[in-house]
């Protein structure tokens, strides 16, 4: 039995317009230790997908389908069964390091307080476990000490302790939600190998959400392209990066600027996906990217496109997906 | 701790108000804890002979109608004041903030009840519901000590909701969140702490009020009562040598400006310097 099941979870939010349906009948399975990557531009739907994961959405929104945790459905517990499951069975590590610490609290005591509250550990192992974990993520205790505040940290580090509190109880699952976006490139890449380290050393299983489609392809084993609150593309990280049949993921690998290229040598303009993403209240009837796609055919527009297997684990939801000649 | 109180200090000393609210209110409360052992003469002695009396070297501040020293009087009415405002703020404290983070944190309907019956509490003039409250209760220092505590309640809770509506909504409580932290641990733990600078300002402005609220009550006879002396009824029984001897209405007058004004004084420096965004401002 996969470790943790996604059956057609839908997310409505409400919105100045009234409910709004933000995700769309999103499907994914994982098995302890797989690396999933979630890839779309801001606004797609990928930390409501998240939130939803931890039940953390507010509380006038409607979360529909399934969320299977090791054969339990997280939407039917009550709040009591979900708050022993964040933080002990699903850990999350956020954007921001600057605004996702308790500005007034020592970082010890703030690793330390998800232990007290799951692993119900006494004083003197709780300490222990604390000095374990921040050996773990880089920041010795005898270094830096478990006095200190978040200010007095730098972003990186900021994201180290970020990091220790997500696996404080050795959680099944960490969701990584852009855990980079906020820090400068060199950082980066310590945070990124830091949190693969760590998912591969525990057999965690691991989803990393994030625009930059270096870091997924980094990080990732699997991915699913996500547009408009629905995935677009899903497969192996490989299948989808060498093999990418949506036009919007291709779109999205043509919007990247490289070092030396023709773009940047001839002053080129970078490409870009003509036309903008629908507001949700306008929303098409059909695929929500056939205003903006070269491809669209008339049945784009009336209809929903479904899963269409490409190739084993790899579907696209696209009526005229890309094939190999389209590309050259 | 120790650390903060340096820091919160050493950032205080540059700031004007803060020290001299600071030391006002310091001496007031070095006066208030002197009183408790020591006056120059003890309050309760009348002496007819020596009646209002004139500034002297054995009276410093004369005497009133029953030839009590003004001084000792003064002293113990410092006494008097920071107990009925003390113990009045603790019941403000202790009932409004969690009222106000039960408000904050459980939202909807909890919320609307709590801010409601606040609404109800505040649309009464302070002074007027604790009139009220003594009238029913009966006059006395402990019905005043209720009485203001009451009127405290809706002032803090309404200051600790307000604060606490707008920690929740930031990132770090949505982690505390999602490392599985119930709504009151949240509250206790992370809102707490962060609107705790905030609390602390109002506390000093709430003292002040305090103070002029016992004075209030005890100039219209229904708060402390004699022998026990009091700035409110210093006043009041100055009222009628007005004419003749009206330095007997200007000290507890003063002492009671002077403390009120030291208090918020200390209060606003106390909110620059815990307030960090001022602080960096200036």
């Amino acid at each position: 039995m996969a470790l943790l099941q996604v059956q057609d979870l839908c997310v409505t939010l409400n919105t100045a317009h009234g409910p709004q349906e933000v995700i769309s009948h999103i499907n994914f399975s994982m098995e302890a230790g797989d690396k999933m990557g979630i890839v779309g531009e801001s606004g797609c739907g990928k930390s409501i997908t998240a939130l939803a994961l931890m039940s953390l959405l507010p509380r006038d929104s409607q979360t529909r389908g399934k969320i299977i945790l090791e054969g339990r459905d997280i939407l039917k517990l009550n709040s009591n069964k979900i708050c022993s499951i964040r933080g002990n069975r699903i850990g999350m590590i956020f954007q921001e390091p600057m605004t996702a610490l308790n500005p007034v609290k020592q970082i010890g005591a703030q690793v330390s307080e998800s232990i007290y509250l799951h692993l119900k550990l006494t004083r003197k192992q709780t300490l222990e476990r604390v000095s374990e974990l921040m050996d773990k993520v880089g920041l010795p205790v005898s270094k830096f000490g478990l006095n200190l505040y978040p200010h007095q940290l730098s972003g990186g580090q900021r994201q180290r302790v970020m990091i220790a509190m997500a696996i404080a109880c050795n959680p099944e699952i960490l969701i990584a939600d852009e855990p980079t976006t906020a820090l400068d490139v060199t950082v980066q890449e310590q945070i990124l190998d830091l949190i693969r380290d760590l998912a591969d050393s525990s057999g965690m299983a691991l989803i990393i959400i994030s625009h930059d489609l270096g870091v997924i392809a980094q990080t990732a084993e699997n991915v699913m392209v996500m547009y408009t609150g629905q995935s677009v593309e899903m497969g192996s990280t490989m299948d989808v990066f060498q093999n990418m049949s949506h036009p919007y993921t291709y779109g999205l690998f043509s919007a990247i600027p490289h070092v030396g290229s023709s773009v940047q040598l001839d002053r080129k303009r970078l490409n870009s996906i003509p036309g903008q993403v629908p507001e949700l209240h306008l929303r098409p009837r059909g695929c929500n990217f056939a205003d903006r796609c070269s491809r669209a055919l008339k049945i784009c527009k009336d209809k929903e496109p479904m899963a269409t297997r490409v190739a084993d684990h790899h579907q696209v939801w696209c009526y005229h997906p890309l094939t190999c000649e389209d590309k050259k | 701790m120790f650390r903060t109180l340096v820091e919160i200090l050493r950032h205080g000393l540059k700031n004007r108000s803060f020290i001299i609210g600071g030391s006002i209110s310091l001496l007031f409360f070095l006066v208030a804890f002197l009183s408790y052992f020591w006056t120059p003469y003890p309050v309760e002695d009348i002496n007819i002979a020596d009646k209002l009396l004139l500034p002297s070297a054995e009276y410093l501040l004369g005497t009133d109608h029953f030839g009590r020293d003004i001084l000792s009087m003064l002293i113990k009415g410092a006494g008097n004041s920071v107990i009925v405002a003390f113990v009045a703020i603790g019941i403000g404290i202790g009932c409004g903030v969690p009222l106000g983070l039960t408000a904050a944190a459980k939202k909807g309907w909890m919320d609307e009840l709590i801010m409601r019956f606040n609404d109800f509490t505040f649309a009464f003039p302070s002074l007027i519901s604790a009139i009220m409250i003594t009238a029913i209760l009966g006059p006395g220092s402990i019905n005043s000590i209720i009485a203001i505590g009451i009127f405290n309640i809706p002032v803090f809770a309404r200051v600790a909701r307000g604060a606490a509506l707008s920690i929740w909504k930031r990132e770090f409580i949505l982690a505390a969140r999602s490392a599985g932290k119930g709504r009151f641990k949240i509250s206790v733990e992370h809102i707490l702490p962060n609107i705790s600078s905030m609390l602390i300002v109002q506390t000093t402005i709430q003292f002040a009020l305090g103070i002029l609220a016992e004075a209030g009550l005890s100039y219209l006879g229904l708060g402390t009562q004699p022998p026990m002396p009091s700035w409110g009824k210093m006043l009041n029984e100055a009222q009628t040598f007005m004419n003749f001897a009206p330095q007997l209405a200007i000290y507890p007058g003063l002492a009671i400006a002077l403390t009120v004004m030291g208090l918020n004084l200390f209060g606003d420096g106390l909110r620059d310097v815990l307030d960090p965004k001022l602080r960096r401002s200036r």
